[in-house]
């Protein structure tokens, strides 16, 4: 007999995600990485098939926020930990790609200061700040990328997770710490640009970040990033740590006494799932020019979690799934019609938690189960896996 | 990251688990009031009493849920239980079923076992972790001893109520503990499974010192082990089945009330 | 009031002008040295005119203090002029009556020099601490009190010896003593100055002493009685500024207080929702709008219908808020929330989209702009306690609404049976459905008890914030933390949270400044809870586990 296939959780793909959904996922990504520049670059303006820039840079927003969307499904679907504070990584991984884009901008600024970013000059700061050093150097703006936001989760999650706060409690003080953070970044004293944020950005390692060989590299950079999120998440869930994870949601005290350190595996996903928010935020900075204090914003946050909720939360690719679908429409209805933008997100939130409880991936996966049943019986009662003697 | 405590079975301890003095209250009620109890090394014994007696306290107590306010709690003769968490005190060799049947539903019944798995139970290794052919083997024995052979790949969320209460007995065997803690083994079970529990109870003593607290007096006859009477936090009486029966003070608590 | 207050002044005025012609020869005669060229003669003159103590003197040494003093060539006669298209528009300066335009060309102007200038200064404020008005008493006296002239004692003796107004003494008096200390006779008489000023608390007070100590200190060659001033001086110093602190304390503990109210009643709803029931409104702030904005209805219906209701739309807004966002909150357990009854979190996600979609509706019908909500007669003003301490009466008002709202709410959760069922049904389900109690009605009559005092504290918001559609959005996180602090389920815990965080974020501000403050505050609450995950007044036990 052979259990290695248990290592894989069969039954648990087919309950919480589509057989082989994560194969087709990353089949569709690097199909989207090759034709997006390809239909970008060689087909013609004219054609129905071209994909002009914006919507090069558009589809790369769209990709870190999936990847955004990704982190929090990691610890929300798989862990139980209901973030409502991920914007926060988010945006800590966007000024600090911000802050390397504000130094490449040298003294072609307003002020033409060669070594102070415009904002400072208007406030008649004479120095850099020194945490601002060494932010002129890619390798470290990448590497404070990924630590700034480890680091506070470690330290947020360090005390949180050991003092087992939990459930809605563990909400509302996410919601409390992005909602600080908010605040000091809207302050100009903080030096990082204030209420504007950091913006104008030239360049990026040498490149003009308005052409549009600069946007299709960023694109499939993004394409890249998602890519390496996804499967770092799914190496993770598809382990014996991604089953502790879902015993931890399901029964944490039961968790415990089975001798697992159970605040350990909450830090460990959430210092895992601040750092692909963090990335995925240095990845939205430049495809969108900007970022600001606003990212902090509790609602950011939120909004994020309904994303992971429509498409399915448990379900790694449901959460890039629903990010796209969300902000697709985000864009659409903004344009089309603005007024009733609001009403649909709150329709959706409501929606979503009433009737699409496991979210479109989630439900789509009981009815195909429903369907298999009428023609084989009930799977739930019958084993997937007939023991062998 | 968890170093795993020595846990060999070494019976030459005078206790598996001495209680002595301990005392818990919320709130100004006293849930255990100066309680002492003495496990020996390969006993077992059936814990009663009324609800409120303070059985529940006392295994959260001993598996280092709350804190006692005073009293010793140790393990094995010298290890203080009190200073411990519940993850440290499950690794150093003691197993506990939850009152109300407490499995992970939305995995497998196999995955369940695999995850009570005795071992290193750290990050790293749990992130890297495969099963080894012992492990499978392992994981087979307890699903036999279970009943639950057949169900290795359904979900726990869809076995009945017993069932999971047997799951949860098996996924303490998986943990090997040196004491296992049983919280109503056979709440909600039919007559036929509470006898196959009792059975499976005897069976685990055989090498195992257990604790099982329990309201169901047929189901302790079966056992027919020393008995421990809880009331108001304290021992109200201690001896066998009959002989505890026949205490008074037994008798005013269960019937004067 | 005021009415009464003009027609008096009224009075008065015609009174004066009587006088004025009565006195004027007087003035006449004491003015001729102002016609004069030297300086001597024109100080002379000075003197002279402010002993007539006539009012019309006022007015003639103000004019030459601001260059508006002129002599008309013609018929050498002092007069008064304002520039005008032509030349100078002009009355004469003792009996005041009016003579129309006069030339340039006709008109010289009286001048002084800085000596001059002091002593007018001086002269003028003598003159006016006579004066009928006793809030021109009082400025006269302060005045005296900043500028100090020795001339001034005299005058200022006599004016208190005379003085009536209660309100006008206390000034007289800090005034005297100020004089006194620079220019008194004796060590002695300068020691009770001292003794005076030192017993008093404001902070002008306190610069004229430490102004006193510098230039004692910068003495070269101080005498015994000036170091033994010296030393006096500073303790005075000491004891005015652990007054002026004891008074600062007391204004942030009353605006700690006022905060924390108002943190009070925005979260002492969410307590009934979060603490009682375990649901996480997301769109409690959204109640608190709604509240406001039926506030905003309620004038504007009275100012279109019933103006002269107007000042009490207020009052009548309370019970409307809370019938209009009870009614909501109803609504939205009804439909929503009660599909979701032990899913904490799935409850926060549904809500949250409530809260969104209520925002748009108020912004679809209202516009997204703020609109002006006024705060009636009777609330405004301020309170002057003492000097240095002012409260005003609508924060005032809103602690006094908040305590109400909380006592209000004490006595339904204990005295009522509605209180007893809902606490029945918040113990234990099973058990009260069974006792034949309508837990969805208590679910839903409870959800819209929280949601109306959210509307009563909207009323409250009306006064102090902008209404607007995210006037919820401002509160809700303080909300969750005051709840989060104090304790779920436990309205006093509610209290001491709100008033505490309030009092902690004011104390604060001075040396952070209000954002940062909060932010500390915020920070320090995360904290908290990592301490005591449960809140201030937790429950402990294994009840609260499950």
């Amino acid at each position: 007999m052979d259990f290695s296939s248990t290592k894989k959780g069969p039954f648990v793909s087919l309950v919480t995600g589509l057989p082989g959904g994560g194969k087709t996922f990353l089949g569709i990504l690097l199909v989207a990485a090759l034709l997006v520049p390809l239909s970008n670059l060689l087909v013609p303006e004219s054609s129905f098939f071209h994909v002009p820039t914006y919507m090069v840079s558009l589809l790369g927003k769209y990709l870190s926020f999936a990847l955004l969307a990704l982190s929090v499904d990691l610890i929300w679907g798989y862990c139980g930990i209901l973030s409502l504070g991920h914007g926060a990584f988010f945006a800590l991984g966007g000024y600090a790609m911000g802050m390397y884009l504000m130094r490449q901008i040298g003294d072609r600024g307003v002020y033409g200061n060669p070594d102070l970013p415009d904002f400072m000059v208007f406030l008649n700061w004479t120095e850099l700040p020194w945490y601002w050093t060494g932010f002129d150097m890619f390798p470290v703006a990448m590497t404070m990328v990924i630590l700034v936001p480890g680091i506070l989760a470690f330290i947020f999650g360090w005390f949180a997770f050991r003092a087992r706060v939990t459930g809605v409690y563990l909400s509302i003080i996410t919601q409390a710490m992005t909602y600080a953070l908010m605040l000091a970044f809207f302050r100009n004293d903080m030096g990082f640009g204030g209420n504007n944020g950091l913006t104008d950005f030239k360049e990026i390692l040498g490149f003009d970040l308005q052409s549009d060989g600069t946007r299709l590299g960023l694109f499939v950079c993004s394409v890249i990033a998602l890519a390496f999120g996804y499967l770092i998440s799914s190496f993770i869930t598809q382990s014996k740590l991604g089953r502790v994870l879902i015993a931890i949601r399901d029964a944490e005290s039961r968790t415990r006494f089975s001798g697992y350190r159970v605040e350990y595996y909450k830090l460990f996903v959430f210092v895992v799932s601040a750092v692909l928010a963090g990335i995925a935020g240095a990845l939205y900075v430049p495809q969108v020019g900007i970022i600001n204090p606003s990212e902090f914003s509790p609602a950011q946050s939120i909004e994020v979690v309904i994303w992971v909720a429509v498409g399915g939360r448990g379900t790694l690719w449901g959460a890039v799934l629903g990010a796209m679908l969300v902000n697709w429409g985000k864009s659409y209805f903004t344009g089309a019609l603005p007024e009733a933008w609001l009403y649909m997100l709150g329709g959706l939130f409501v929606f979503t938690t009433l009737f699409l409880p496991k979210g479109i991936v989630g439900t789509s996966a009981i009815w195909i189960e429903k369907i298999k049943n009428r023609q084989t019986g009930p799977a739930s009662t019958i084993p997937a896996y007939v023991k062998e003697e | 990251m968890t170093s795993r405590p020595a846990s060999e079975k070494t019976p030459e301890f005078a206790s598996i688990l001495y209680l002595d003095g301990v005392s818990v209250s919320f709130d100004g009620f006293k849930a255990l009031n100066s309680l002492s109890l003495v496990i020996e090394p390969g006993e077992m014994r059936a814990i009663i009493g009324p609800n409120g007696a303070g059985k529940t306290t006392m295994m959260d107590v001993i598996t280092g849920k709350t804190r006692p306010d005073e009293g010793e709690v140790f393990f094995k003769g010298n290890i203080d239980l009190t200073k411990h968490d519940e993850a440290y005190i499950a690794n150093l060799g003691i197993g506990r079923k939850f009152q109300k049947p407490t499995v992970f539903e939305s995995q497998t019944v196999f995955n369940n076992l695999e995850l009570s798995l005795k071992g290193d139970k750290g990050i790293m290794t749990t992130l890297f972790a495969a099963l080894g052919d012992a492990d499978v083997a392992r994981i087979m024995e307890v699903l036999e001893i279970i009943r639950l052979s057949e169900r290795a790949n359904w979900l726990a969320g869809n076995l009945s109520h017993g069932q999971k209460q047997w799951l949860e007995i098996g996924m303490l065997l998986m943990q090997d503990p040196d004491l296992l803690l049983v919280d109503e083994p056979v709440a909600g079970m039919t007559d036929a499974e509470t006898e196959q529990t009792s059975d499976l109870l005897r069976k685990i003593s055989e090498n195992h010192s257990v604790v099982v607290v329990e309201h169901d007096m047929e189901f302790i006859r079966a056992l027919d082990t020393k008995v421990t009477v809880l009331h108001e936090g304290s021992v109200l009486a201690e001896g066998s089945l009959d002989v505890v029966q026949n205490n008074q003070r037994v008798i005013d608590v269960y019937l004067g009330r | 009031m005021r009415i009464i207050l003009k027609s008096f002044l009224a009075a008065l005025a015609i009174l004066f002008m009587t006088q004025a012609v009565a006195v004027s020869a007087d003035l006449t005669e004491a003015s001729q040295g102002l016609l004069a060229k030297g300086y001597k003669d024109k100080t002379a003159a000075v003197e002279a005119v402010a002993a007539t103590g006539d009012a019309r003197s006022v007015i003639i040494l103000e004019a030459l203090l601001g260059g508006k003093l002129f002599i008309q060539k013609s018929d050498n006669v002092l007069v008064i002029g304002v520039k005008a298209e032509g030349g100078y528009k002009t009355v004469n300066a003792i009996t005041g009556t009016e003579i129309g335009l006069t030339p340039k060309s006709d008109v010289k102007k009286v001048r002084i020099n800085n000596k001059m200038r002091g002593l007018i200064k001086g002269q003028l404020g003598g003159l006016t601490l006579l004066s009928d008005d006793p809030a021109l008493r009082m400025k006269a006296a302060n005045a005296v009190f900043i500028s100090r002239p020795k001339e001034m004692m005299a005058p200022m003796q006599s004016a208190l010896a005379s003085e009536t107004d209660p309100t006008v003494v206390p000034a007289m008096t800090r005034a005297l003593a100020a004089l006194e200390l620079r220019h008194g006779a004796t060590m002695a008489d300068k020691q009770a100055a001292l003794e005076i000023l030192s017993d008093l608390h404001d902070p002008q007070v306190k610069s004229l002493l430490s102004g006193e100590l510098s230039s004692l200190r910068a003495l070269q060659n101080p005498t015994g009685p000036e170091k033994e001033l010296i030393i006096a001086v500073q303790a005075g110093l000491t004891k005015i500024d652990e007054k002026l602190d004891f008074l600062n304390i007391i204004e942030n503990i009353f605006q700690g207080i006022s905060l924390g109210s108002v943190l009070l009643l925005a979260a002492i709803g969410l307590a009934i929702t979060f603490g009682v029931m375990g649901v996480i409104n997301m769109a409690h702030g959204e109640m608190v709008m709604i509240g406001a904005y039926t506030t905003y209805v309620v004038q504007e219906l009275c100012r279109n219908f019933a103006p002269g209701f107007l000042d009490y739309a207020l009052i009548a807004a309370v019970p409307l808020a809370f019938i209009v966002s009870g009614l909501c909150g109803v609504g939205i357990e009804r439909s929503v929330i009660r599909y979701l009854y032990g899913r904490p979190l799935e409850t926060l996600l549904a809500t949250w989209g409530i809260s969104l979609i209520l925002q748009q509706f108020v912004r679809t019908i209202f516009g997204p702009t703020n609109k002006e909500v006024s705060s009636p007669e009777w609330l405004s003003g301020t309170w002057e306690v003492t000097g240095g301490l002012a409260l005003t009466y609508n924060r005032i008002a809103i602690i006094l609404f908040a305590a109400a709202v909380l006592l209000m709410l004490v006595l339904i959760l204990k005295k009522t049976a509605f209180g007893l069922q809902m606490r029945a049904v918040t113990q234990n389900r099973q058990m009260a459905a069974s006792m034949g109690i309508r837990t969805g009605w208590v679910d839903a009559m409870t959800f819209g008890l929280g949601s109306g005092v959210a509307g009563m504290a909207g009323v409250a918001l009306s006064q102090i914030d902008n209404v607007s559609p995210n006037l919820g959005q401002a509160y809700i996180i303080d909300s969750f933390m005051v709840v989060v602090f104090g304790g779920v389920g436990n309205l006093w815990g509610t209290l001491v949270g709100a008033l505490s965080l309030g009092i902690t974020n004011k104390f604060l501000e001075p040396y952070t400044g209000a954002v940062l403050a909060k932010i500390l505050v915020l920070v320090a609450i995360i904290l908290f809870i990592q301490k005591r995950p449960r809140g201030l007044f937790a429950l402990k036990g294994r009840a609260v586990e499950s």
